[in-house]
């Protein structure tokens, strides 16, 4: 079912849905997350260890892996942002001791979701905690926090965030495009949903995408980094003529997009291209959290990243190609291309990158995909698009 | 000797606000047209005005002798009497200055009480009665009624007063303002009569007038009772007489204080501050100049004046610790002959000795003409009226400015119920035991107080001023001469000498306060951990229930277990 070979020629419209069989997951992956068996079983572990060290006259500890760049490791053939072994040891003291209440009591939340097969959003659990007297959280950045700790702790026995049931706040991005979406709701009803009949609107990925089914047969899956620019391919049923999958990312793409894009990519066999904005934030925080994940969630970038995507646009060699309108790079842009070069594995493995991105350094200037509107509104579609695919091996890795 | 600036009353020009009589010196304000032009026909800016020229003759008839009492009748504000609040503060403040003088002097535990009573709007009447040891009836006359008279002015010897004017400057004070001559009552022993007096002053001559003068039955065995009626007001705050009183008792702990504030309702409703001691301040001796820091000029004055035969004998009889020997090295050092007549010592070989002065080596001036608070009985005094949690008090070794001994002692009073935390530190100014309450920005103590580095010892401090904290900073200078910047006493020159022993002295007790801050906020910090012990271990224990579904008892002994190990391990 192997199909990047197509996508590069397709020019013409095609028939948009065509049913097709529900495609397994690839044979081989690793168990891809926990149970809810395993979850509250990581639960008890914790919390019995815990109390047993107690009872031991022991002051018991959580070993919590270090969340961030300093502490992953790149190989492309795995594909993703590894989290490397630096743990930081809690261990239970006066200093600590609001924490690992927190904590607790936090785990004790979620095993209450779990058995009553509920789930509170971030926000909710944050106002949750406020039943806690002095154990309560002032802040919600704090119950986040804790709960990513919680994430980061069960990690290695593939519990996630969602696992625990704390679903964040934010909406997945839009997807439109020959694609049906098979959903069941906590009433149990299945729903599909057709990508391709949304009007002027398009459908919206969900917080929880791991129940999810696809049938398609797109030849590709492109990733856009403004609503402004999927609005323009959407209403123009980009998709219809290229026979693709469009997905707009809204800035660096939450976790359920990610999710999402990866789970349709590796099952249905679809390349994915990456069109964002020509500067060092499109490049090295929006791309590169798509393709590899981020030095933040490391722990969990294995499942919420899509190694296979590719790096369509805007170049900064399409800057000067396509004579792009542009501005200056601002000192902060500047700093961000500096440390990707420097700090960052991802673009260190990878000679071709270093080129682009020290190019644009040279060049000073960072252009907007929408900067293309300077050929007229619709040359990003008639042009340069498919100008573009029909080299995708020439987009970077 | 080195008064001979200090005694230069009149050069200083008074930086206080002036409310000047003459318009002459006002500043041109925008004329109407009217005026404008009737003023440029009768005096053209830029020409001469009609009539003859003046001649030297004819300035010399107006050229005469300007009576010091004139002077100041003028410029009353040279002496602290500016306005009617200040004029009240520094009658109070002269009175009880030469009472607790007199007394000291005498070795007579001061007993001094101050009365303020309000006859009218904008009149009061002050009285001071002391204990002291009276004054002769032939010099009452003229310490009351003559400026520039007084015990004071021709010794170096630690006193409050110094000048001679004080108390015939509020007098006089008074008398212009209300008509009211100054009365005084004094008697100086049991078998003596006591003496009353009605004293005016006749401002052109400079000379008391005395409009009575009775023997009188009284009550004190000796003492001297002063009271004086003038224009004034009576506040509260900051600058108020009853603060300044206050202040006074702070830096005389040995002296108790009576005082009957206007508003009080009857004659015995008394704010007293009893002594703190019994013990009297270390009798103080009257000194010789020291060679450090003479000029030149008094030098060679002091060479025309002497008595001793010798260069090297004058330097021995004139100045204090110079030894012979040290006299010798000094002539020796300048190349002048030991023995040379000082009156033939010629300007040059003058210059020579003043060179070497420096780099021979004197020993300090001596100790006991300066009588420091000390230490401890800064902190019971302190203690007496600003009940704070930490106190502490340094009294630094005497040094010298321009060959004047003098020392200081610096005191905090840091916490407690009274002080505001997020206010600047009130600074308490003395010199020679005498509260300084106006010109802070001119004196030598603000500026040492603000270039010391408060942020060190744990306190905040704005850029280039006086810390902020709940806190009183003490400053006292004792000395034999203060360099006042002016004659209303009111500030201290700034001396490099002086600032730097202010600032050891306020580090001395900036790093014993900073000590304090810094344990203080360990125990409150260990205060929250232990808290945190008992706030939060229950929650541990009812997740951990919650969890592994434990029984109530079960979380309670989990309770107490793991509040055993973590009190455990905070002490290892
Ligand atoms: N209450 C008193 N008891 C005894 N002697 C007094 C008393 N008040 C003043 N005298 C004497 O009168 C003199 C003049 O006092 P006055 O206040 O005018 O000057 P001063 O104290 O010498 O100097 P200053 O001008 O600095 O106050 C003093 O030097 C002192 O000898
Ligand atoms: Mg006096």
């Amino acid at each position: 079912m192997a199909k990047a070979k197509k996508a590069a020629k397709k020019t013409s419209a095609k028939k948009s849905v065509r049913k097709i069989a529900r495609k397994r997951a690839p044979q081989g992956e690793k168990r891809i997350h926990a149970t809810d068996e395993e979850t509250m079983d990581q639960i008890d572990s914790t919390a019995k260890r815990i109390y047993d060290t107690i009872h031991k006259s022991g002051r018991p500890d959580l070993k919590l892996p270090i969340r961030s760049l300093s502490n992953v490791s790149y190989d492309p053939k795995r594909g993703y942002l590894e989290i490397g072994n630096q743990n930081k040891v809690r261990t239970l003291s006066v200093n600590t001791v609001k924490n690992f209440a927190q904590t607790l009591r936090m785990m004790s939340l979620s095993k209450e979701l779990i058995s009553n097969n509920d789930f509170a959003t971030k926000r909710e659990a944050y106002y949750i905690s406020k039943n806690w007297e002095e154990a309560k959280f002032d802040e919600q950045p704090e119950s986040d926090t804790v709960m990513d700790d919680i994430e980061a702790l069960f990690s290695v026995e593939a519990v996630n965030r969602e696992q625990l049931r704390f679903y964040p706040e934010e909406h997945g991005g839009s997807v439109s495009g020959p694609l049906v979406v098979i959903d069941q709701d906590n009433t149990g009803r299945v729903a599909r949903i057709d990508c391709s009949s949304f009007g002027s609107g398009a459908y919206s990925v969900p917080t929880s995408v791991e129940a999810l089914q696809f049938e398609t047969n797109a030849d590709f899956i492109l990733l856009i980094e403004t609503g402004g620019m999927f609005q323009r391919l959407q209403s123009h049923r980009f998709w219809e003529r290229m026979n693709c999958i469009l997905v707009e990312m809204g800035g660096v793409p939450t976790r359920a997009v990610r999710r999402f894009v990866r789970r349709l990519a590796d099952e249905e066999r679809i390349p994915v291209y990456a069109f964002v904005d020509c500067d060092p934030y499109g490049i090295a925080n929006i791309y590169r959290t798509i393709k590899v994940g981020s030095g933040s969630s490391a722990h969990i970038n294995k499942f919420f990243c899509v190694p296979s995507a590719r790096f369509l646009g805007v170049t900064p060699q399409d800057i000067i190609d396509y004579e792009l309108p542009t501005h200056k790079l601002t000192d902060v842009d500047i700093k961000r291309a500096k440390d990707a070069l420097k700090n960052d594995p991802f673009f260190k493995s990878h000679p071709a990158w270093k080129k682009a991105i020290e190019q644009l350094v040279k060049m000073g200037v960072r252009a907007e995909q929408q900067a293309l509107a300077k050929w007229g509104l619709n040359y990003v579609i008639d042009e340069y698009l498919p100008q573009k695919l029909e080299h995708p091996d020439k987009f970077l890795p | 000797m080195s008064k001979g600036k200090q005694g230069l009353l009149f050069d200083e020009g008074g930086s206080s606000a002036v409310k000047p009589k003459a318009p002459a010196r006002k500043k041109k304000a925008p004329q109407t047209k009217k005026s404008a032009s009737t003023r440029t026909k009768a005096a053209p800016r830029s020409k001469k005005a009609p009539g003859p020229a003046p001649s030297a003759e004819s300035m010399s008839k107006k050229q005469r002798e300007i009576s010091v009492s004139e002077f100041f009748a003028k410029n009353r504000h040279l002496l602290g009497f500016d306005n009617p609040a200040k004029a009240l503060l520094t009658t109070i403040k002269e009175l009880v200055d030469n009472s607790l003088d007199a007394a000291d002097e005498a070795r007579i535990p001061a007993e001094v009480d101050i009365t303020i009573d309000q006859i009218s709007e904008d009149r009061f009447r002050v009285t001071c009665t002391d204990n002291g040891p009276g004054i002769v009836p032939k010099n009452v006359p003229l310490v009351f009624g003559k400026l520039l008279y007084g015990s004071k002015f021709h010794r170096l010897k630690m006193s409050r007063g110094q000048q001679g004017i004080g108390v015939s400057a509020a007098g006089m004070y008074g008398l212009l303002t209300t008509g009211h001559a100054i009365r005084v009552i004094s008697r100086t022993a049991k078998n003596k009569p006591a003496n009353r007096f009605e004293i005016a002053i006749d401002t052109q001559k400079n000379h008391p007038a005395v409009k009575k003068q009775d023997e009188i039955e009284w009550d004190r065995p000796h003492g001297t009772s002063v009271e004086i009626e003038l224009e004034a007001s009576y506040r509260k705050g900051h600058h108020s007489v009853d603060n300044y009183i206050r202040q006074i008792s702070l830096a005389n702990p040995h002296a108790t204080l009576r005082y009957r504030a206007p508003d009080r309702a009857n004659d015995m409703d008394l704010t007293v501050y009893a002594g703190v001691t019994n013990e009297l301040p270390p009798e103080t001796a009257e000194i010789q100049p020291h060679p450090y820091g003479v000029e030149l000029g008094v030098l060679m004055q002091m060479l025309r004046e002497t008595k001793a035969r010798t260069v090297q004998n004058f330097f021995h009889t004139e100045f204090s610790r110079v030894s012979n020997k040290v006299a010798g090295d000094i002539a020796k050092l300048a190349r002048v002959p030991a023995n040379r007549k000082p009156a033939k010592v010629d300007r040059k070989e003058a210059e020579a000795l003043h060179k070497a002065i420096p780099q021979t080596k004197i020993m300090a001036p001596p100790t006991d003409c300066i009588a420091p608070i000390g230490e401890e009985l800064l902190e019971k005094a302190l203690t007496s009226i600003h009940p704070a949690e930490f106190i502490t008090a340094t009294t630094r070794r005497p040094v010298v400015y321009r060959g004047n001994p003098f020392l200081v002692e610096t005191a905090i009073a840091y916490g407690g119920a009274e002080l505001s935390a997020d206010d600047a530190a009130i600074v308490y100014r003395y010199a020679n035991r005498v509260p300084l309450q106006y010109q802070h920005g001119a004196c030598a103590i603000s500026k040492a107080v603000a270039a010391t580095d408060w942020k060190k010892y744990g306190l905040q401090q704005p850029k280039g001023s006086v810390p902020v904290g709940p806190m009183v900073l003490m400053v006292h200078i004792a000395s034999v001469w203060v360099p006042f910047t002016s004659e209303s006493k009111e500030a201290i020159a700034h001396y490099p000498e002086i600032i730097k022993e202010i600032k050891l002295g306020l580090q001395d007790c900036g790093r014993k306060l900073g000590a304090h801050v810094r344990r203080k906020r360990r125990d409150a910090d260990e205060e929250k951990k232990r808290s945190y012990i008992t706030k939060y271990i229950p929650h541990v224990a009812t997740a951990l229930q919650e969890i592994l579904e434990l029984s109530d008892k079960d979380r309670e002994r989990t309770v107490v277990t793991l509040t055993d190990v973590l009190e455990r391990s905070r002490k290892m």
